[in-house]
């Protein structure tokens, strides 16, 4: 074995992996769960055009979930029980809401007639549960699990912020991929969210710190107060030029459609940053550390071999399959 | 009841269905890419309306594998988080090689597959078609290389109740892996053979009989005649790899309960475990011995071996592996009469008859069953270890309460058999339009005309 990858540094690099994969998924799969949310305000018509701009993608943003709760579970084991068995009925009501957005994908076209409302019903059901769920387990883990009356409400509070982020996110993503009277309705949509989802990064900026003093002690002890303050400047001068920008929209010229989501998706890598940083090292908050918690280093070392290998080569079919579909979505066919 | 029981009937459920989808996609993905490759071959459009019309049987398919597999994915740390614990240094590496090769190329594929026909050239997409049927081998490949490894554990030592392993080619290549892997990737041709024979056979009963649903269904019935034979050796051998290896399972399921020689082949009986006996009994003498040591004097080991100086059980419940088996066995044997009786009607005829088709229809799901019990027979009889020799199911368990179990057990049962109802009234559905309407994901219906589309009716004569 390669003597630099010792016990101390393949847990930080799985650690980042894993890391990677989760923030992967969450905007992935938060833009098609996003526009599954908005689909409730959409006609039959509409929501077959806001699936078309997913159908082709969602099943490969799903496998970076299976992938992030896999490397947890592979390499960070004792970690993964504590984490899933206290979050064991959110984790039931999220595969609820996937399974559902999942079959409905399908069904909503492919059942009998009278049932494709069901399924619409379904789909967009299934991804409100879904992304609700996932922000109250973001928030349930910030709070180190506690059940306490003021960490509940912080965790619901986490579930609607995720909830809006993602529809923010699908909304933008909308923009990119639809034209007419769709994306017009997809700006609307994307300036609603934006604010919600502003509104909710502030609540859990300013609610992470009070309730935990080591959190508190990360962010507003000097120097570190100086080092990191890039990063709230950083994230309101995006929301703030997002909010500019889609005062423009939508523009005759296609050719920045894509900004929005890309705004969208700097939002979401600095929350994740800032969401890390007041984490590091521990991987449940305040019991294991990353160290604590991970698979013997000869495990970890295999994995990583074929990660090095594999990564690349998923990184390069998933950009292959985005050219594929490139510009704004068409109707989805088999043929 | 028992939060321990509770865990494994949740799991248990979550991973019969599973296994349903799956069980379908791995063989259909190559009867599809059978179907591209003898259009680009013949450009004869049969070929490609038979494509089209199983590549949506498959979407269907693989989303509900998709789904109920990522419920799999969480099920392993809330019900047994004790496994990752002891073997996750085995379990993790294999876990993870099945998501980074097969995973990702399944899925990423598939929207190629799915929606990429007008965007990519013909050989993308053939190639495409070919990349998921190998995505969903691959996955087939790593979980049951795991699977076995559980079964039989090799390659690898125990330290502290934690194992670490020292030999990857022994964890992969162990001693039952082959044995599986072959019997399980059968099963899924014989499932996906019978669901593609049964589903001809019905738009056949309702005089939908183009060239594409006759070329399906040939292709149906010639791969079930050809594999069953296959599959009954394959078995046999799996089965003398088990009495090797774990021969407390095949005394379940030759219901043996004493060591002895000249064991009879139990056909029937009652299978009692608090009497250690077999009630109501009809059995052909000398029957196991034969099968299992080629010998009539064969020595069997029984289930009386297996039981601790405290009376400690250590062999699987006996009743469940015992009825499992005979099921799987006895619908081998059905679809061995059928597929062939059909395949030879269809060579001397070039047709259906009524009670055949209707034959075929009644074994659309047999491979579900098959499959199913086949996987009980498995599973059960390697109770009560986990990890056979290295943790007991027990050990691994959470501590969840039962409660918390039992209400999310009601809430995954309820919406599987939702989904199993709608699933096959939706094949039903779609067999029933056949190519008339053709569905696309983004609307209702289209109807088509023209450009290499004849309604079913009207392909017999255009083709």
């Amino acid at each position: 074995m390669l003597n630099f990858l010792d016990s101390h540094t393949l847990p930080l690099i799985f650690a980042g992996l894993m890391g990677i994969s989760i923030l992967a998924y969450v905007i992935l799969d938060g833009y098609d769960l996003g526009v599954g949310m908005l689909m409730a305000s959409a006609d039959r018509p509409e929501r077959d055009k806001m699936v078309a701009t997913i159908g082709p993608f969602w099943d490969a943003n799903e496998t970076w979930l299976v992938l992030g709760i896999g490397l947890l579970l592979v390499a960070f084991p004792s970690a993964h029980g504590m984490v899933l068995t206290a979050l064991y009925l959110p984790v039931a009501l999220m595969l609820l809401g996937l399974t559902m957005r999942g079959v409905a994908f399908e069904f909503r076209v492919k059942a009998q007639q009278q049932y494709h409302r069901w399924w619409d019903w379904a789909f967009i059901g299934g991804s409100l549960l879904a992304s609700l769920t996932q922000g109250y387990m973001l928030g349930h883990y910030l709070m180190g699990f506690q059940d306490t009356l003021s960490a509940q409400a912080f965790a619901l509070m986490a579930g609607m912020g995720l909830a809006a982020a993602y529809t923010f996110v699908g909304a933008t993503w909308l923009i990119a991929k639809t034209d007419g009277d769709l994306q017009r309705r997809a700006v609307w949509w994307a300036k609603v969210t934006l604010v919600l989802t502003a509104l909710g990064m502030i609540a859990v900026s300013v609610a992470t710190p009070l309730v935990s003093p080591r959190i508190f002690e990360r962010w507003f002890s000097l120097p570190n107060m100086i080092g990191l303050a890039p990063i709230p400047l950083m994230t309101g001068a995006l929301l703030l030029a997002t909010w500019v920008f889609l005062q423009r929209m939508p523009r005759a010229d296609h050719s920045l459609d894509y900004v929005p989501f890309m705004g969208a998706v700097s939002l979401f890598v600095l929350g994740f940053l800032g969401l890390a940083y007041s984490f590091y090292p521990y991987i449940v908050p305040e019991k294991l550390t990353i160290w604590q918690a991970a698979s013997a280093p000869e495990s970890l070392f295999i994995i990583l071999m074929g990660a090095m290998v594999v990564l690349p080569c998923i990184a390069g079919y998933t950009a292959f399959s985005y050219y594929v579909f490139r510009g704004k979505a068409t109707e989805l066919r088999y043929d | 009841m028992d939060p321990i029981v509770l865990a494994r009937i949740q799991f248990g459920a979550n991973i019969s269905f599973h296994i349903l989808f799956p069980t379908i996609t791995i063989a259909l993905g190559w009867v599809l890419l059978f179907f591209k490759v003898r259009f680009n071959a013949t450009r004869n459009e049969a070929w490609m309306n038979a494509y089209r019309f199983w590549v949506k049987i498959f979407a269907l398919s693989f989303a509900l594998g998709v789904v109920s597999g990522i419920t799999m994915s969480f099920q392993f740390g809330t019900n047994w988080p004790g496994f990752m614990q002891s073997v996750g240094n085995i379990a993790g590496p294999l876990l993870a090689y099945e998501v980074l090769t097969a995973f990702f190329l399944e899925a990423t594929f598939l929207g190629i597959m799915l929606f990429g026909f007008r965007k990519v050239p013909n050989w993308v997409h053939t190639l495409a078609t070919f990349l998921v049927a190998f995505g969903t081998t691959m996955s087939a490949f790593w979980i049951i290389v795991l699977n076995s490894w559980m079964h039989t554990p090799a390659g690898h030592e125990l330290r502290d109740g934690v194992a670490f392993a020292t030999d990857w080619w022994a964890i992969i290549f162990n001693p039952s892996m082959p044995y599986r892997l072959i019997h399980m990737l059968i099963a899924s041709g014989l499932t996906c053979a019978f669901l593609i024979a049964g589903l001809s056979a019905w738009r056949w009963l309702r005089t939908d009989r183009g060239p594409d649903v006759m070329a399906a269904l040939r292709t149906g019935v010639a791969i079930g005649a050809v594999l069953i034979p296959i599959q009954i050796v394959v078995g046999d051998m799996h089965g003398l790899n088990t009495l090797k290896h774990q021969p407390a399972k095949v005394a379940a399921m030759e219901g043996n309960w004493e060591t002895r020689s000249n064991v009879p082949l139990v056909l029937f009986a009652l299978p009692d475990q608090t009497t250690r006996e077999n009630r109501f009994e009809i059995a052909i003498p000398n029957g196991a011995s034969l099968i299992l040591k080629h010998d009539p004097a064969g020595v069997i080991p029984g289930l009386n071996d297996f039981v601790a100086a405290d009376g400690t059980r250590l062999h699987p419940p006996v009743a469940p592996v015992f009825f499992a088996f005979r099921i799987m066995v006895g619908i081998g044997m059905l679809m061995l009469v059928v597929s062939w009786f059909a395949g030879w009607t269809l060579w001397r005829k070039g047709t259906l008859n009524r009670p055949l088709a209707y034959t075929l229809v009644a074994m659309t799901f047999a491979g579900w069953i098959a499959t199913l019990s086949g996987w009980y027979v498995t599973e059960i009889g390697r109770q009560p270890w986990l990890v056979t020799g290295v943790l007991t199911t027990a050990q691994a368990a959470s501590k969840v309460t039962a409660g918390m179990i039992g209400t999310t057990l009601a809430m995954y049962l309820a919406t599987y058999a939702v989904l199993i109802a709608a699933y096959i009234s939706v094949l039903f559905h779609l067999a029933n339009k056949g190519l008339q309407v053709v569905a696309t994901p983004s609307g209702a219906g289209v109807m088509k005309q023209g450009a290499g589309y004849h309604p079913a009716g009207a392909l017999a004569k255009d083709v």
